[in-house]
């Protein structure tokens, strides 16, 4: 590298300079800044530190606490019907489209990733007409197959709304699981799939016994991102219930619940600083969600990688 | 590849799966582009069908089309993902650049740094931006929206163009060192046009959150003048819930746009995750 041997090199600085000065000063000293705005409150003349007062109104306030368990239940049921139901999905129809022989692989790709490009304002919408009883596409879908009885206002009620958005935001995020799977199912050397062969591995076993083992890495990618994006979830139940997280809070996340509080609804008044709380108790969780992926599942599975 | 891995049977159930599940990934798109286009009586009477000669017509676009500002809306739209698509390439590629290239104290800490952004949502630190943004007197303004989303797209795009200057010959940049060519030519004349099939896979990750996204614009900038087109709609759906042909119609004109775009980009926006994965 000649470069080494100048005494300044400024033009390191120059080519880093505007990249990290917008990235310092819009994302990292803000997020600095949330988590400090956590510890403040207001008091008579303007703000007033208080230390992790909020924190405590926000976990033992029976006001705020109610609000906060039910976000974060309602949160973590949503990431479980994401696991449960969007990634093994996504393996399954990338296992089928990593097929070389198979025909028309290149248009079921770009059709089934089509949801995940479109916007939430847009899904929501397009799901709540779908599955209005007024419109009654559902429901005489239902009865083509003779399951008209099944058909309830799903959206409506209380017991079933958040699974319902779960499965909507399923639909429109298969696509991302699908494609990463899909890339590391590709990058298996045919090498070792020959051997397989040789030594009568094939078909199912095949994918349980040699497959499966070396797309781990990526599934425990795939499971941190989908950690990170629905923990950060909103607009889907933003779009579709609006800012109450109706019916009766029952879709309520902790994404709309941050909106709420930050910015107030009907009679309440916004409130930055305890909407500055939820937001630093979302980045712990996620912080501890990242962690446990980086130090434990990444090191354990890096043995796999060749 | 031996024969025994495919047989009739298999990949017909294989289709078949497949094809089922693009029926459903499709379904809801179809369903609402082709309401956009019928009576409202035959939007209830038979939804699932094709618009024909008697139920053919073009009234819910033209209401959203007088009512709402809609080409004001896709115009800030527009305006915001230009720009900062322009911004996050261009810093992002010189940023990366810089840390492929030159080994200077402290690359390793930088790179982490600038990683950190790609699993921590920008969304947290909204309190503070607001705040930022009211300091800097940018609320409702285009260019908030346009540093919050270029900061929010710097770090992937620096982590994977970096991946990609790795691979350019060290070779040629030294012969242009020889040259007398200074870092910047080098970078921008015999680097950038070499990366530019990365530069495309970024730009088609960039823009699609930046184009939908609906917390940013709700908070920074929600005045009638500045409204993209994902608020826009939005709002515009809010309001008009029992206008059928209406609501279907702005649907209909929310998702072309993005439709077609992808259309065009998907082998990028493919080969772009594909390569991603495989590190």
């Amino acid at each position: 590298m000649a470069a080494a041997k100048k005494p300044v090199r400024w033009h390191i600085a120059v080519f880093l300079a505007p990249a990290v000065l917008i990235y310092t000063s819009v994302m990292i000293l803000p997020l600095f800044g949330t988590l400090q705005l956590s510890l403040f409150g207001r008091g008579e003349s303007g703000l007033i530190f208080v230390g992790f007062d909020n924190f405590r109104t926000l976990l033992f306030d029976p006001r705020w606490s109610a609000s906060f368990w039910n976000a974060l239940w309602n949160n973590t049921w949503f990431f479980i019907i994401h696991m449960a139901v969007q990634n093994p999905i996504g393996i399954l129809l990338a296992a089928l489209l990593s097929n070389p022989r198979l025909r028309l692989r290149g248009f079921y790709r770009t059709a089934i990733f089509v949801p995940t490009i479109l916007s939430f304002v847009i899904v929501g919408f397009a799901w709540k007409l779908i599955l209005s009883p007024l419109w009654g596409v559902a429901p005489s879908l239902l009865d083509m197959v003779g399951l008209r009885s099944l058909f309830e206002p799903w959206l409506g009620k209380e017991e079933y709304a958040l699974t319902t958005l779960g499965l909507i935001s399923v639909w429109q995020f298969i696509g991302i699981p699908m494609m990463l799977i899909y890339a590391a199912l590709l990058s298996i050397p045919e090498e070792l799939l020959e051997a397989a062969e040789c030594d009568g591995i094939t078909g199912m076993s095949q994918f349980w016994k040699i497959k499966l083992p070396l797309i781990l890495p990526s599934i425990g990618i795939i499971s941190v991102l989908t950690f990170v994006g629905n923990f950060n979830a909103f607009d889907l139940i933003y779009a579709t219930q609006g800012a109450m997280a109706g019916p009766n809070f029952s879709t309520d996340i902790l994404g709309t619940f941050l909106y709420r509080t930050f910015f107030g609804f009907q009679l309440q008044i916004g409130d930055p600083n305890m909407g500055a709380t939820i937001a630093s108790m979302m980045f712990l969780i996620i912080l501890v969600g990242v962690c446990i992926y980086l130090f434990m599942i990444q090191t354990r599975l890096r043995r796999y990688q060749f | 590849m031996s024969k025994a891995r495919t047989s009739l049977p298999r990949s017909a159930a294989a289709h078949g799966v497949l094809l089922l599940y693009t029926a459903i990934a499709l379904f809801p798109v179809i369903v609402i582009i082709i309401n956009a286009f019928k009576s409202r009586q035959a939007i209830f009477r038979s939804p699932l069908s094709l618009p024909d000669a008697d139920s053919f017509t073009l009234i819910g676009f033209e209401t959203v089309l007088k009512q709402g500002d809609f080409l004001l809306y896709f115009q800030n739209s527009f305006i915001v993902t230009v720009a900062s698509l322009a911004c996050v390439l261009l810093f992002g590629a010189m940023a990366a650049f810089a840390l492929a290239e030159y080994r200077f104290r402290g690359n390793p800490l930088m790179g982490l740094y600038l990683a950190l952004g790609i699993m921590i949502p920008i969304r947290l630190g909204t309190v503070a931006i607001l705040q930022l943004m009211v300091a800097g007197g940018l609320v409702n303004t285009l260019t908030a929206l346009v540093l919050v989303y270029t900061a929010q797209g710097l770090p992937l795009a620096i982590f994977i163009l970096s991946e990609f200057m790795k691979q350019v010959s060290d070779d040629l940049k030294n012969a242009g060192r020889i040259d007398g060519l200074s870092e910047y030519t080098i970078f921008f004349r015999l680097v950038l046009p070499l990366v530019r099939p990365a530069m495309a896979t970024v730009a088609v990750f960039t823009m699609i959150p930046i184009w939908n996204d609906l917390w940013f614009p709700l908070i920074l900038a929600p005045s009638e003048e500045t409204k993209t087109i994902t608020l826009g709609a939005q709002v515009f759906i809010g309001q008009f819930v029992t206008n059928w042909n209406a609501v279907l119609a702005a649907l209909s004109l929310a998702i072309l746009p993005v439709l077609v775009l992808y259309l065009i980009f998907s082998r990028q926006l493919i080969r772009g995750i594909t390569a991603g994965a495989v590190k």
